[in-house]
């Protein structure tokens, strides 16, 4: 899989100079603590609301990234893991009256055991075959969910309460819930930033680049495989649980393979394998989203224009292309 | 009235012609899907909104130009054919030296752009269109009443699959193809336009994506959507299938249609997903697929 490495031209520069990722941990710090700026700023010049759901698709594609960029699988089927973790959740929220933390829980247990089931089928086929796959199996998730008689069929779970965070912090008011929200989004992508700069994300990016050679070195490349598809799936179920409080619906909007697609899409538009690209990719599509929502059914076919543009001539994404220009991974 | 184990034979036939209707489409479009991928190394997803643009095509022809079912039979297949050979020069061509998810997401894009192109044009309630006169009378099978378009649509689709394995297999055009695809270097050393063999290739597995769609359009309504859920149905086809063989993409599409035909009489539940719990079956015992070779 060669999908576009901001790292490898880093290397590449390297001899002769002084390693430049010897920074790269002071410029990532630097660049959070620039993202928890902004967040608290946020909310003054957008709407809240506007702004949680791009930090609920960020973190959404962010985990998509994970086994994309990290794990060089591209899944067409991860909203099966995102309307799940949502449907858990605003149930349990709702029919059981449990507290929210322990709703969003639930929702991310329950779609990393999903990922660990459907994972364990798609790792068996790379390539192409995998993306397929993926996309199937999330089909049978759709279908149950339409059929289940929990989910509310069409109309979805609606009016999901957001309850009392610990049984103390009430999340009626929306600047509480959006200090939530974002607490987790943040605390969600230093999870993803720690995987992959972790030995295990080492080991990874070996398997990507040269599964041959990890393999006779002794590496397990399944099981890694099948680690890194769980940890995307429960990071995507920990962003659809957060969705299904903030928004109190949950839908088969999530669930179905225009939400698998729209993921691939704001990954695509950040850039693929760069730890901060999903973010920015999620921030577009979703402010692209907003504005063209008066052109209405039009956004299906803006939305496959910019699918074509990206690859034909973008394929590095934005924070791709910053990170060559810049010489260093983002 | 007849019955087996339980269930009255009319219902079990209705539904098992109803599966192999059902397969006949899995069939045209995982053949094209193979074909496509054995020379090209692309992922089709615009494969089913292409479906869709042939059964619009044929729509379109009626009403706007006065051209009979028959006509469109051959007329729609030959625009969506010359549309899909302008999307392969101009933009897929671009893509060959690259990893194969761009193919994938590349024409994802697409396939968005011509559904969503669609509904604006025609809404998402279905058009109908007439099954040609001459089907009118249903078939007197004796143990079940056929209705004369389906068998149709079931013997025309066998005889195109057919037709396509004999030239691809037995003819030397086939050859060619075939070692294009094992080989597209050595074939160009021969002398042979290996370019121009990858862009008919295309037009022709688009071709009978549209032909598929002008049969399904007396069967299911005339539907912007139409596609869309199909091609996942024969995404899990050709991934039960393998797409090396040809013939097995063929009989693992009828015999999966049969096998949601037989679901829909027996537990109408799992109908809509019982193609991709025999998916996961199989790639639990044979990963690459029933016919699939081994990678």
């Amino acid at each position: 899989m060669s999908v576009a490495d901001p790292v490898a031209p880093a290397q590449v520069a390297a001899p002769g100079a002084a390693d430049p990722r010897r920074h790269d941990g002071a410029v990532h710090a630097a660049i959070f603590a620039g993202l928890v700026v902004v967040l608290a700023a946020a909310p003054f010049l957008a709407y809240p609301v506007f702004v949680m759901r791009v930090m609920c698709f960020a973190l959404f594609a962010s985990a998509f990234n994970l086994l994309l960029g990290y794990g060089g699988l591209l899944s067409f089927g991860h909203a099966a893991y995102f309307g799940l973790a949502s449907y858990v959740c605003a149930h349990a929220a709702r029919s059981w009256g449990v507290d929210p933390a322990l709703a969003i829980l639930l929702g991310t247990l329950a779609s990393g055991a999903l990922g660990a089931v459907f994972g364990a089928v798609a790792i068996r086929r790379q390539g192409i075959y995998f993306s397929m796959i993926t996309l199937a199996l999330a089909q049978i998730v759709y279908f149950a969910s339409l059929q289940a008689p929990f989910t509310g069929g069409e109309d979805g779970i609606q009016g999901v309460p957001r309850g009392k965070l610990f049984g103390a912090i009430d999340l009626a008011s929306d600047a509480t819930l959006y200090v939530v929200a974002a607490a987790i989004f943040v605390a969600g992508l230093l999870v993803i930033y720690r995987i992959v700069h972790s030995p295990f994300g080492q080991v990874l990016r070996a398997i990507r680049e040269n599964e041959n050679r990890a393999l006779s070195l002794g590496y397990r490349v399944d099981r890694y495989r099948l680690a890194v598809f769980v940890m995307s799936a429960a990071l995507a179920g920990l962003a659809g649980s957060t969705k299904a409080i903030v928004f109190q619906l949950a839908s088969l909007t999530d669930v179905h393979w225009t939400m698998s697609g729209e993921v691939v899409l704001m990954t695509l538009i950040g850039g693929m394998g760069t730890m901060f690209g999903p973010t920015v990719g999620a921030l577009v599509f979703t402010a692209l989203e907003f504005y063209l929502s008066s052109i209405g059914s039009w956004v299906t076919v803006v939305e496959g224009g910019v699918f074509v543009v990206c690859v034909l001539a973008f394929r590095e994404g934005i924070v791709g292309v910053l990170a060559r220009r810049l010489r260093r991974p983002l | 009235m007849h019955t087996f184990l339980g269930i009255p034979t009319q219902v079990l036939f209705g539904q098992l012609t109803l599966g192999l209707i059902n397969g006949a489409f899995y069939a045209l479009l995982s053949l094209g899907l193979a074909v496509i991928f054995g020379l090209l190394n692309i992922v089709n997803f615009s494969h089913g909104a292409l479906y869709m643009m042939g059964a619009f095509a044929g729509y379109i022809l009626l009403q706007v130009f006065g051209v009979n079912y028959w006509g469109a039979l051959v007329l729609a297949p030959l625009i969506v054919g010359a549309f899909g050979i302008v999307i392969e020069r101009t933009m897929m061509a671009r893509l060959y030296r690259l990893d194969p998810i761009y193919g994938l997401l590349l024409t994802f894009g697409l396939a968005l752009i011509i559904q969503g192109l669609f509904r604006n044009s025609y809404g998402v309630s279905g058009l109908p269109y007439a099954a040609p006169p001459i089907f009118r009378a249903p078939l007197q099978l004796g143990f079940m009443v056929l209705p004369a378009y389906r068998a149709w649509v079931i013997v025309a689709s066998l005889v195109v699959c057919l037709a396509t394995w004999f030239t691809i297999e037995k003819t030397s055009l086939g050859a060619t193809l075939r070692a294009a695809t094992e080989n597209p270097v050595m074939v160009s050393a021969f002398g042979i336009n290996v370019p121009r063999l990858v862009t008919l290739t295309y037009g022709f597995g688009v071709a009978l994506a549209a032909l598929a769609g002008v049969l399904a359009a007396p069967i299911y309504s005339v539907n912007p959507n139409m596609g869309a859920d199909i091609i996942i149905v024969v995404f899990a086809v050709v991934v039960i299938g393998g797409m090396g063989s040809i013939l097995g993409s063929v009989i693992t599409g009828f015999a999966l249609g049969l096998c949601e035909g037989l679901t829909k009489v027996v537990y109408p539940q799992a109908s809509s997903t019982v193609i991709f719990v025999i998916m996961i079956a199989v790639l639990m015992v044979k990963p690459n697929g029933l016919f699939g070779r081994a990678a």
